[in-house]
């Protein structure tokens, strides 16, 4: 592996993971804390929103992230030539 | 014996004979099988092997409890314990994977290229772990002599004696396979109850949709949340879908705390070395959170639930006609049973022989509790533990389902011990032993001293079960204080700054420990021993308002700030070790852990 084909492959994973930890400060902190009551004036079902997402909504959002991260880095390892 | 003990003895028997089996199954013959179950577990198995590892007595007793008398505000424990293993996953475990040695702080020694770096990551592991593993031998003993009336000290012998033949025999190797057993019973044990409830409070089978639908016994009009908003606010408590904790800032602070520390627990983060390969880790943390999260969002239906049960089982009428409350000669059986353990207290204040459960700290309720004849809250005491424990009975499920959650509280406790015992004992044999005292050790005495210390430390954690220490109390605070200040940072720092070097890494650690230790342990004493509290006259919150229990977050801040700047007014890390962190950035090259 090159040392700019080194460099590019982190920058790609740290721009990834930035991206990804943006996501997942907005729901949990975003919508389950800080804009907490704003969003309790939306309804989901019998939930108040912001509720939902403080106890329900960021762990489903947390799941995806972790398996949309597995998979992009997948593709990106096999693109950069170094998956095992 | 009766039909529940008789249940009882045969589910707890039958899941113990279980775990035995596995351990004599899945016997160590190697250091590598006793650290890292020889890296050969699958990373769907590895998850289910992680969720019951982390999944202790705290989330499965505890846990719906707090979020039964906290409402909304007890979120910081839902989204803080979960949203942990995205940090998890994409900024620790991949890359100490593809380091591939096998424990916390030997990367902490390797990475940083100093014995004393590595000798401070094992003193906040033992420490964060032993107050750790307390919680979870008490939790047993508990369990035991409520349910198996044997004495609490019984009931911490047979759990230290189960611990002892799979962890001895089987190290990481017999942990992980008893973990896969010890998840499936205590999510059977969780869910089943769950989902009676709801179905019988909703007429909706799935706990997280229930807890969105309508109220059925008054015939789906109002939902289950208004109901309850409306139950408890009738009766001077905070609204349960709006109540916080403490504040706005303290619940970000403390989500976050707990977030890092989550992180930072070596005991979680080491079984991210038994998957092959780097891409395993990835997606083994993921597998871990789907395990997680059918108890995490079945959590706070059973909370909201509960406390909805026990409010309607106290307040039967109108709130204020003389018939509204219940009459204390005919309390139910639970009721009853809960009353001698001491954990559920009555106090006819008003001499009415009727039961009035109020918030009598709310000045603006006191008038109309006044008027009602009412002299104060005559639930005196309400423990939040035994929430999980009584729901069943609350809801008059069958023996058998009461027995299984007897079964499936022991099962979280006992895997949670484990995995911490495990931690315990590689920081000694591996990090103390081999790394720093006895290098030339042959592999066959590591092993030999890796179960010693494990006998050692289960001993430790059994002593501290009969004799709590004052510090116990303070499980969370201190233990993920400790993970969140010092082992995460470390560890981060250690993979996305190639720049930080030693002296920065140490004196970070050491100001981030120190900050949040002091926090903790200004109003309650050094190590909680009484006579030696400081900084007694200002509130135990006086940081903006910021609780101990949070105060980890903040100690992280202080961490990178510190090993940031001292950083770069020292040498940089020599060639090798940034050689090192390149390498451990690309996943090739993974495959077998080494010890060496």
């Amino acid at each position: 592996m090159t040392p700019e084909n080194r460099k590019a492959y982190w920058r790609s994973n740290v721009l990834l993971l930035v991206v990804l930890l943006i996501i997942w400060f907005a729901v949990s902190y975003g919508l389950g804390i800080i804009l907490v009551e704003p969003m309790n004036s939306i309804m989901l079902g019998g939930y108040p929103l912001g509720f939902w997402f403080a106890q329900q909504g960021s762990i489903y959002v947390f799941l995806v992230l972790i398996f949309v991260y597995a998979a992009m880095m997948n593709r990106l390892d096999k693109k950069y030539d170094v998956d095992e | 014996m009766n039909n529940l003990d008789i249940w009882t003895y045969a589910v707890v028997g039958t899941t113990f004979a279980l775990y035995i089996g596995i351990a004599i199954w899945a016997r160590a013959g190697t250091t590598g099988e006793f650290y890292v179950a020889g890296k050969g577990v699958h990373p769907v198995a590895n998850g289910m092997a992680t969720a019951a590892d982390w999944m202790s007595a705290a989330s499965f007793i505890s846990m719906a409890g707090l979020i039964a008398f906290n409402g909304y505000g007890a979120s910081v424990f839902l989204m803080g314990w979960t949203g942990g293993y995205v940090l998890l996953a994409l900024l620790l475990a991949p890359y100490l994977r593809k380091f591939g040695k096998f424990t916390v702080p030997e990367f902490i020694g390797d990475r940083y290229y100093s014995k004393a770096a590595r000798i401070v990551a094992v003193i906040c592991l033992i420490l964060a772990s032993i107050t750790y593993v307390i919680g979870q031998m008490k939790g047993i003993g508990v369990a035991f002599s409520r349910f198996l009336e044997t004495s609490y000290a019984m009931g911490l012998y047979i759990g230290m004696g189960i611990v002892a033949i799979y962890a001895v025999l089987g190290g990481m190797k017999g942990i992980t396979y008893t973990q896969i057993a010890q998840y499936v019973v205590l999510i059977l044990a969780y869910t089943i109850p769950a989902i009676f409830i709801s179905l019988a409070l909703t007429g909706n089978p799935l706990p997280q949709i229930g807890l969105g639908s309508g109220y059925a016994p008054s015939g789906g009009e109002i939902s289950l949340l208004d109901k309850l908003d409306q139950v408890v606010t009738e009766l001077g408590f905070k609204e349960y879908t709006t109540q916080v904790l403490g504040s706005s800032l303290n619940m970000f602070a403390y989500t976050l705390s707990l977030m890092i520390g989550t992180a930072g627990l070596p005991h979680v983060i080491i079984r991210f070395f038994t998957v092959p390969k780097v891409k395993d880790a990835r997606y083994s943390a993921g597998w871990a959170l789907v395990f997680i999260a059918l108890l995490y969002t079945t959590a706070p239906a059973v909370g909201a639930m509960a406390r909805l049960n026990l409010m309607d089982t106290i307040q039967v009428g109108e709130v204020g006609s003389p018939e509204g409350n219940l009459l204390y000669e005919d309390r139910p059986e639970w009721f009853k049973k809960w009353e001698a353990t001491g954990l559920l207290q009555f106090e006819d204040k008003n001499d009415d022989g009727r039961i009035q459960y109020y918030d009598d700290t709310n000045a603006e309720f006191a008038p109309k509790a006044e008027s009602f004849g009412w002299k104060g809250n005559e639930m005196v005491k309400v423990d939040r533990d035994i929430m999980v424990l009584a729901n069943p009975e609350i809801a008059g499920l069958p023996n058998w389902v009461i027995a299984l959650v007897v079964a499936g509280g022991l099962a979280a406790a006992l895997s949670t011990a484990a995995g911490l015992l495990l931690a315990i004992s590689s920081a000694i044999s591996h990090d103390l032993l081999k790394g720093v005292f006895m290098p030339s050790i042959s592999e066959k005495a590591e092993l030999n001293a890796g179960r010693l210390s494990m006998i050692g430390a289960i001993l430790v954690a059994g002593y501290l079960g009969l004799n709590p220490p004052g510090f116990a109390a303070g499980t969370v605070a201190i233990a993920f204080g400790l993970a969140a200040s010092s082992i995460f940072p470390a560890l981060m720092m250690g993979i996305f700054m190639k720049r930080m070097n030693n002296i920065g890494a140490i004196a970070g650690m050491l100001a981030g420990i120190t900050v949040t230790l002091l926090y903790v342990f200004q109003h309650k004493g050094i190590f909680f021993i009484p006579g030696t509290e400081f900084l007694g006259s200002m509130q135990p919150d006086w940081f903006f308002g910021i609780s101990p229990n949070a105060f980890g977050a903040v100690g992280a801040v202080v961490n990178f700030t510190v090993a940031f700047l001292v950083a770069a007014v020292t040498a940089p890390p020599p060639d090798h070790i940034q050689h090192l962190v390149e390498d451990v950035r690309v996943p090739r090259g993974a495959g077998e852990a080494t010890g060496h």
